[in-house]
């Protein structure tokens, strides 16, 4: 992908730059939002579960992950070659587009760990904490990676063949972790007491604060798409602000009217569902459209977050209402809200530009899901039977903070606080001093 | 000696404090609880989804009395807890054999 006559332009990889660490920040982000959503004795295996996908998806990444995705096209718009495997042929010179193409990978890396941090809320309180670690690089290297190239690959079928867009990860990012999310709950089962016990979030703050970092992190993640510090990563940045503003109203509004209060998790939920809808759309369609898109997006996953209860699937946090039906959302309405100004050619049916456009996006919406739900249905199946996806019965009872890390989140009661009362702890380093 | 329970709203533990304090009952003890009566609990909504909470929180007070001020402490609770609405609480009292002062080791009425 070393261009020879390319040339690193400054400001794009200033931007560039910054912009991936706005993305990988959304991934501890996320983090918090799922982990105030669960109860206290699990709390701390949600944030485990997020943050050491930072970890397994970087070392998938480099070693293959990357190459597999972004390489050329070997057939087909499948899938990349692996010319680029352990990173190599590529050093600080080597330029993608005008940024270095260390730094291009880089930012591609971020979404892939939030990608599949995602699917943890689906699975939350009662995964095998091992088994994550064996399904986060297998899912990142069998659905991630393949879907990545189809979208923005070199030669990948559905941006390069098919001619549908997707600005900054519709497709890649939300459709498959809301997908996976649904096919991995479903192999897992129920959390025990789902729709008995009351699981309520048990902290509403941590997952405004989560909303704010992912709110925040997304402007790197749909402005920092446009690949360079121009008018059209301006647009990304202003629509991507529109539609979580707007997802947030839509989604207040209809809990005004249904449950008659408007609550901190409907406003937290209500963005990031905007925000979710606006990322495939938001190099793509006008002002206006972002704020249909987002508008949208909060009124139906509002309703969304619902079905679980009467399908009887325990999408725990809601990866299928919130992300998966805004993915499909945001990448449909590009075929209605889709502008010349934006596309530099594909206009939406509003704009002139007939059923075509919405056809591409729905043709790429539902073999992305369907792939996805499938390919993630297996693994999971697969590493059920090989090791055991589910953590056992006593531990989910207890939590997995004590029974699988050996912690607990907080200190409760007058009981413990400060000077343990049934149990003396001598620090390690205090009795290696008193030893010696 | 009567051991005086007291089972009422949070917001009025000052107030029950206070009249205690009036009746010359210098010490006693709360404890965080919950729980229902008639008032039963409420409902909480997240993401659309309706649960219902049985247990209310509360507060328990504690103290022990000599025999002839337990009514009149009694009375006190009750007042300085009532707001009329449902959910107020319940005071009970039952006797107490004896009393030991940790501190001295004194015995009965003394020790309190």
């Amino acid at each position: 992908m070393t261009l020879a006559a390319a040339h690193v332009n400054t400001g794009d990889t200033a931007w560039l730059l910054a912009a991936t660490a706005l993305v990988l920040l959304m991934t501890p982000g996320l983090a918090l939002f799922y982990g105030g959503m669960v109860r206290t004795k699990s709390v701390l295996n949600m944030l485990m579960m997020s943050f050491v996908s930072i970890a397994l998806v970087t070392v998938v990444w480099l070693a293959v992950g990357y190459s597999l995705a972004f390489g050329d096209d070997i057939g087909g718009g499948l899938i990349g070659g692996l010319e680029h495997a352990g990173m190599s042929g590529l050093g600080p010179d080597s330029v993608h587009g005008s940024v270095p193409t260390l730094l291009f990978a880089t930012f591609q890396l971020t979404f892939a760990i939030i990608t599949a941090a995602l699917i943890s809320g689906a699975v939350a309180d009662r995964t095998k904490f091992s088994a994550w670690l064996v399904f986060v690089p297998a899912w990142t290297l069998l659905v991630y990676v393949p879907v990545t190239h189809w979208v923005w690959g070199p030669g990948g079928w559905i941006l390069d063949k098919l001619g549908a867009l997707d600005f900054a990860g519709g497709l890649p990012v939300e459709i498959t972790s809301g997908a996976s999310g649904l096919a991995l709950c479903l192999v897992i089962g129920p959390r025990l007491g789902f729709k008995k016990d009351a699981m309520r979030p048990h902290n509403l703050p941590m997952v405004v604060l989560g909303a704010g970092l992912l709110w925040f992190g997304w402007f790197g993640f749909n402005a920092g798409s446009a690949l360079g510090a121009n008018g059209l990563a301006a647009a990304a940045f202003l629509n991507t602000l529109a539609a979580g503003c707007t997802g947030l109203l839509g989604w207040l509004f209809v809990e005004q009217r249904r449950d008659g209060h408007p609550t901190t998790l409907g406003a937290a939920s209500g963005a990031v569902a905007g925000l979710v809808a606006i990322t495939p759309s938001c190099g793509t369609v006008s002002l206006l459209g972002a704020l249909v898109v987002g508008l949208a997006a909060g009124v139906v996953c509002s309703y969304a977050v619902s079905w679980k209860f009467r399908l009887n699937f325990d999408d725990s946090l809601d990866v299928v209402g919130v992300h998966l039906v805004g993915g499909v959302i945001g990448t449909l309405l590009i075929g209605l809200f889709a502008e010349k100004a934006m596309t530099g050619g594909v206009e939406g049916l509003f704009y002139g530009g007939g059923l075509a456009p919405l056809g591409k996006q729905l043709l790429a919406v539902v073999v992305v899901a369907g792939y996805a739900f499938a390919v993630t249905y297996g693994l999971g199946k697969l590493i059920d039977r090989a090791m055991g996806l589910r953590a056992s019965e006593e531990q989910e009872h207890t939590g997995l903070d004590l029974t699988v890390h050996a912690e607990t989140a907080y200190d409760h009661g007058v009981l413990g606080h400060g000077a343990p009362v049934s149990a003396s702890v001598v620090p390690t380093a205090q009795k290696v001093k008193s030893q010696a | 000696m009567k051991l005086i329970t007291a089972i009422v709203k949070p917001y009025r533990l000052d107030a029950v404090k206070t009249a205690l304090q009036e009746l010359g009952v210098h010490g006693l003890t709360v404890t965080e609880a919950s729980g229902y009566g008639r008032q039963r609990g409420h409902t909480e909504v997240y993401r659309g989804a309706e649960y219902q909470v049985d247990l209310v929180p509360k507060v328990r007070i504690e103290v022990v009395v000599e025999d002839a001020i337990s009514e009149d402490v009694i009375d006190a609770i009750v007042s300085a807890a009532q707001t009329g609405k449902i959910g107020d609480g319940k005071v009970w009292a039952l006797p107490v054999e004896t009393v030991a002062r940790v501190r001295t080791g004194e015995r009965g009425p003394d020790a309190l």
